[in-house]
């Protein structure tokens, strides 16, 4: 469904991402990995459209789409959501969901009419008339991904959605991310709670200096000695090795 | 455009109730002073489009009241041409000024006070322009030949005037309301609340602004002719100057910006207010200016969403959970 191609992007000196690639195939969560500044939002934003690349290209359902502004990428199914969450807090939580839900459907009834139902997919039934503003962290990120479903989007890039939770409202929107693949839609997600990558991806790419240094399922990676010396420095991983056979 | 508390119903029934005195106290004086009011009603509108619902903060109205109210009066004076054809194009150049004003700020992705700069600094230079060029009548400005009747849209009867204003603010703001609750006032208002949100929603965020921009434009060039057609008579220093884009900023800040209602009662509010100071220490000139100086600090620090939003909170009609929204 997403294929990414030697994507590179430098800020001036600074090489944020080189020559990176990876698959979604259609109807999976794919988890992207690596830890801070490995470069993995700034390879969301290329892929989105809110950044051009340097290189590389990115071909979405086998258009491509390199380069294109990001409300043309949303507009053929394929939408980022945000680290720092920001709900537009003048607006009602329903009002929210229906400004991404106007992409398909101009007319208000109709758009707010989707909105509600893809709040109560998500269980936001009850705050839907509630100020947007008011709403709890946990709150604030199943609006921005019933904000980014109302699109009609099919694949969506989650930034980090379980930061900031605690551990029964990851629990939570974990369920309710595989609720919403069951029902059809493709996920790519940067993630830094192990927890949620280890129960929601069947595989995963992990970053390292803007480079793409491993590729595997969540299990296989936690093993791969790259891996865990991206995490915990160079030479962990051998530590680690001593540890287990002492 | 259906008021949503007490507070809210009290204060627009005044100011309908004060609209409507106005048949019954046959004061000439009043009568030009709420014409004027209405006129700036009409901008206030127009900057709240932009100001109040998009968050573009423009200090630069004057530049298509001022456009507005120049071709109309070019078309007519210099051209010969029909009043009310002239009317639509001022109408329309207001529209062209807001749009292009918007695509250049835009295209280099102008926001807040350096928005506000370059508005201020267009309308500077055409105010400028207009008193310098023959065509616009130099320094002496132009007149319109003073010829009553519905074909040259000019009225003797001041209750005439003032009836057709009323019923043009009530048009411009069934317009305002309506676009408040259409998918277009939905992607503005999420334009003003984040940008990069908006963007990734699938919003063109460029056109939307410059769409903004062109309709307000169009309401300010509409106010501007409004102005030519009641006076007759239009300066650079009148139409460009920069007391206009004041204006057109102050009422809605006062009365509520990205409200339906906050620009008309900011305006009347503040026109009364600036009268009676006026009368009461003997018509010191500016002194008005003075006086919303310092109403304007006084509702950026106390009434961030001026007289609608303190209104609202009073005898709220829907039982609400308890938030600090």
């Amino acid at each position: 469904m997403l294929e990414v191609r030697n994507l590179s992007k430098s800020f001036g000196g600074l090489k944020a991402v080189s020559d990176a690639s990876l698959d979604v195939p259609e109807g999976g969560i794919v988890g992207l990995l690596g830890p801070n500044g490995a470069g993995k939002t700034t390879c969301f934003t290329m892929i989105a459209g809110f950044t051009r690349p340097n290189e590389g290209t990115v071909r979405f359902m086998g258009q491509d789409v390199t380069g294109l502004p990001p409300h043309r990428i949303c507009a053929l199914g394929m939408i980022r959501t945000f680290q720092i969450v920001q709900p537009f807090a003048g607006l009602t939580v329903q009002e929210n969901i229906a400004v991404g839900a106007y992409l398909h459907h101009h007319d208000r009834t109709e758009a707010m009419a989707v909105a509600r139902q893809v709040g109560k997919r998500l269980g936001m039934g009850a705050m839907l008339d509630r100020p947007a503003s008011s709403l709890t962290i946990a709150g604030r990120k199943r609006l921005e991904l019933a904000r980014a479903l109302a699109t009609g989007a099919k694949l969506l890039l989650l930034d980090e959605v379980m930061a900031g939770l605690i551990p029964s409202e990851v629990s939570e929107i974990v369920g309710i991310i595989r609720q919403i693949r069951d029902e059809g839609h493709t996920f790519l997600m940067i993630e830094h709670v192990m927890q949620a990558v280890m129960s929601l991806a069947e595989t995963a790419y992990v970053l390292n200096h803007g480079k793409m240094i491993a590729h595997g399922t969540p299990k296989e990676l936690v093993q791969d000695p790259a891996v865990v010396e991206a995490y915990l420095g160079h030479g962990a991983a051998a530590r680690l090795q001593e540890g287990h056979h002492a | 455009m259906k008021p949503q508390s007490m507070g809210q119903a009290v204060l627009i029934g005044l100011a309908l109730i004060y609209l409507a005195s106005l048949y019954f106290m046959s004061s000439p004086v009043w009568m030009g002073f709420t014409i004027n009011a209405l006129i700036v009603a009409v901008v206030a509108l127009a900057w709240n489009i932009t100001g109040g619902f998009g968050g573009m903060a423009s200090f630069g109205h004057a530049a298509m009241y001022g456009t507005g109210a120049y071709a109309s009066a070019i078309l007519q004076v210099q051209y010969g041409i029909n009043p009310w054809i002239a009317f639509g194009a001022g109408i329309v150049a207001g529209a062209a000024m807001g749009a292009f004003i918007g695509a250049l700020a835009f295209r280099y992705g102008l926001k807040g006070s350096y928005f506000a700069l370059v508005t201020l600094a267009f309308a500077e230079v055409l105010r400028i322009c207009a008193s310098s060029f023959a065509i616009t009548g130099g320094g002496s400005g132009l007149q319109l030949r003073l010829e009553p009747g519905l074909s040259t849209l000019q009225f003797n009867d001041r209750s005439v005037v003032y009836t057709i204003l009323l019923v043009i603010v009530a048009l411009v703001m069934a317009l305002t309301a309506w676009l408040k609750y259409s998918r277009f006032g939905a992607y503005l208002i999420a334009v003003r609340e984040n940008e990069d949100a908006a963007r990734a929603l699938g919003i063109d965020t460029y056109r939307i602004k410059v769409k903004a921009m062109a309709i307000s434009g169009a309401f300010a060039g509409l106010a501007g002719v409004l102005y030519l057609q009641v006076w007759l008579f239009i300066d650079s220093a009148v139409v460009y100057g920069s007391a206009i884009s004041i204006e057109a900023l102050i009422g809605p800040i006062i009365g509520g910006a990205g409200t339906v209602w906050g620009p008309l009662i900011g305006t009347l509010g503040l026109h009364l207010l600036g009268e009676g100071a006026k009368h009461l220490l003997h018509n010191a000139p500016g002194l008005n200016f003075v006086l919303y100086a310092v109403v304007l600090i006084c509702a950026l620090r106390f009434l961030p969403q001026g007289l609608m939003g303190l209104a609202a909170r009073i005898g709220t009609f829907r039982k609400k959970e308890d938030d600090n929204a």
